[in-house]
């Protein structure tokens, strides 16, 4: 690794131990892939993926005190991951109790940490960071010490700017040093596409299932995607972004992606086009068969297979309000058919606190409430990741709630079905 | 007995049985309810994972590909080896990616009394040749031997 002198003396402790540590960890971390040198965070603000006061997560607090301690906090003011309760969402006596005075005791001092730390502000608390509406959204090229699966795939790809996968721990570091490792993705190289995915479905795919097939197809390479774009009506615009972050998020998580490139849509894509793609790509094609066969392959791990759905979570990664404006038309337009006027499952729509302040205020807001739908904040991975949530028939049609969970996934239609005209699962 | 080279991640020597997962290893899923819940064993909680899950994890050679799953995995692997509920050495088939690399560097660099030998890149014959229960010894130079 070729350090300035700066980095150096920092590694070399002359700004003190912990930096010291923080650098070694750093350099460490970026040679085992190849890194040759730091380079400078450039984002306006860092995300965190770390959000949740988990007990179990001990030493990860104990570190944060000896950063805080030590006068290390972040050069920049960051979001973090959603908060993985509010009382909002349905949970027993049971689950409740597990909640607050076993799994997420810390979550109170945590967010002290945060605080200290460097919260962008004490609401900043969601996966869907680059949101107009939350506001820490970076530009094209920045260079970012992100984590959180979901939103640095949609930073990469959708943004066009520059971000490894970074583990949590790793995330704050680069953001308390003010540098990062070069390689991956930060690189030209790194940033270009080993697969051609090329889109023959006869109908527009389904983002999550896309996005499940190719993530476990490509797994950490990354796709060049032909065909998607007329799907997508040719531009960039908010549907298209909420389309990609639920495709990216099922990338992400059904594989390890962090970059992709959607021809004529995303913003490298745009500027280099084929450009982009290596010599010798794989290619990969994506007909309506082969997302049947995906859809397929899912194994259901409910102990009861039939048992008739008890909740159903939307919004991992949280919806966007293009997306709850869309949904409550949907619903309200299928309750009045069914001659109903609410759910029939207990059904969370879960968004950023800014998206929801955004949507309260839309006459949408009321007609969703009416209809029986919960909106919240919280983290459903968060909520479903423990013994007592994950014994709960859940339904989502989120294929990240589903690789991590015990949650089981259906398309949009299928979820649209099943809360409006009855629970009895397929 | 056969042996294999990889690469060191993290340094260390250590004899230890085998438990082998053919799919990546999703670190939050598989350590969360040991952490959560003080089981010593670290018992793998991830029910996606057949291999595993149900198995014991910690002071076993734990033989994988890679790691997957969600990016707190890095500071999962921190805390496991915090708490020694580490595995005695994780043996990577294929290079290893950046959340397991975060975790075996943050143990490595901010832990001082823990010590937890992390190799990859031992090739795909290395992941179809060792079963559970094979005695494992990593030395200091990487080599990894695998007896039955």
């Amino acid at each position: 690794m070729n350090l300035t002198k700066e980095q150096q003396a920092i590694l070399d402790g002359e700004k003190g131990e912990v930096l010291a540590q923080i650098m070694k960890t750093l350099v460490r971390y970026g040679e085992l892939f190849g890194a040759d040198s730091m380079v400078p965070v450039t984002s306006k603000y860092n995300h965190l993926v770390t959000s949740f006061g988990l007990k179990a997560l001990g030493p990860v607090y104990d570190l944060m005190d000896k950063l805080i301690d030590s006068g290390n906090v972040s050069t920049q003011k960051f979001s973090v991951d959603p908060r993985p309760l509010d009382p909002k969402v349905p949970s027993n006596f049971l689950q409740n109790f597990i909640f607050k005075n076993f799994m997420y005791s810390k979550q109170e001092d945590y967010e002290a940490q945060l605080t200290k730390l460097g919260l962008m502000e004490k609401d900043a608390f969601t996966c869907t960071c680059y949101m107009d509406e939350v506001g820490n959204t970076p530009k094209m090229g920045e260079v970012l010490s992100w984590a959180e699966s979901s939103a640095v795939v949609y930073a990469n790809s959708v943004l066009g700017a520059k971000c490894n996968r970074n583990s949590g721990i790793i995330d704050l570091m680069g953001s308390v040093l003010g540098y990062v490792p070069k390689f991956g993705l930060l690189t030209d190289e790194g940033r270009k596409a080993t697969w051609i995915v090329k889109i023959e479905t006869t109908k527009k795919p389904e983002a999550q299932l896309l996005g499940s097939a190719i993530g476990m197809k490509v797994m950490a390479d990354v796709p060049y995607i032909i065909g998607l774009d007329k799907w997508l009506d040719g531009k960039l615009d908010d549907a298209a972004k909420t389309y990609l972050k639920d495709f990216g998020a099922a990338t992400a998580s059904n594989g390890a992606v962090g970059l992709y490139h959607i021809e004529n849509i995303t913003p490298e894509a745009v500027q280099y086009g084929q450009a982009l793609i290596t010599e010798n790509a794989q290619v990969y094609v994506v007909d309506d068969a082969e997302l049947e066969r995906v859809y397929k392959s899912y194994p259901v791990i409910w102990k009861k297979k039939d048992a008739t759905p008890k909740l159903c979570f939307m919004g991992c990664p949280h919806m966007s309000l293009e997306q709850l404006i869309d949904w409550t038309g949907k619903i309200d337009e299928a309750l009045q058919k069914e001659g109903k006027t609410k759910v029939c499952i207990p059904t969370v729509f879960t968004a950023s606190p800014a998206v929801l302040k955004k949507f309260a205020e839309t006459p949408y807001a009321a007609t969703l409430e009416k209809a029986g739908v919960i909106t919240s904040y919280i983290c459903p991975l968060m909520y479903m990741n423990n013994p007592l949530s994950e014994k709960i028939p859940v339904i989502t049609s989120s294929n990240k709630l589903r690789t991590y969970t015990s949650a089981r996934y259906y398309t949009d239609a299928e979820i649209l079905e099943q809360i409006t005209k009855g629970g009895s699962s397929k | 007995m056969k042996e294999f080279k990889g690469r060191i991640v993290a340094p260390g020597t250590i004899t230890a049985k085998a438990v082998v997962s053919h799919g990546g290893l999703n670190t939050l899923a598989s350590f969360q309810k040991a952490l959560q819940f003080g089981d010593k064993n670290a018992t793998c909680g991830d029910q996606n994972n057949p291999d595993l899950y149900g198995k014991q994890m910690a002071g076993k050679a734990l033989c994988l590909p890679r790691t997957i799953g969600s990016t707190t995995g890095g500071l999962v692997l921190y805390c496991a080896c915090s708490m020694k509920r580490q595995p005695a050495c994780m043996l990577f088939s294929e290079p290893i990616d950046s959340l397991a690399a975060a975790g075996a560097v943050l143990a490595d660099v901010w832990l001082d009394d823990v010590t937890m030998p992390v190799i990859d890149s031992l090739g795909e014959e290395f992941l179809s040749y060792v079963k559970d229960d094979m005695t494992i010894t990593v030395k200091e130079d990487g080599t990894v031997i695998v007896e039955e």
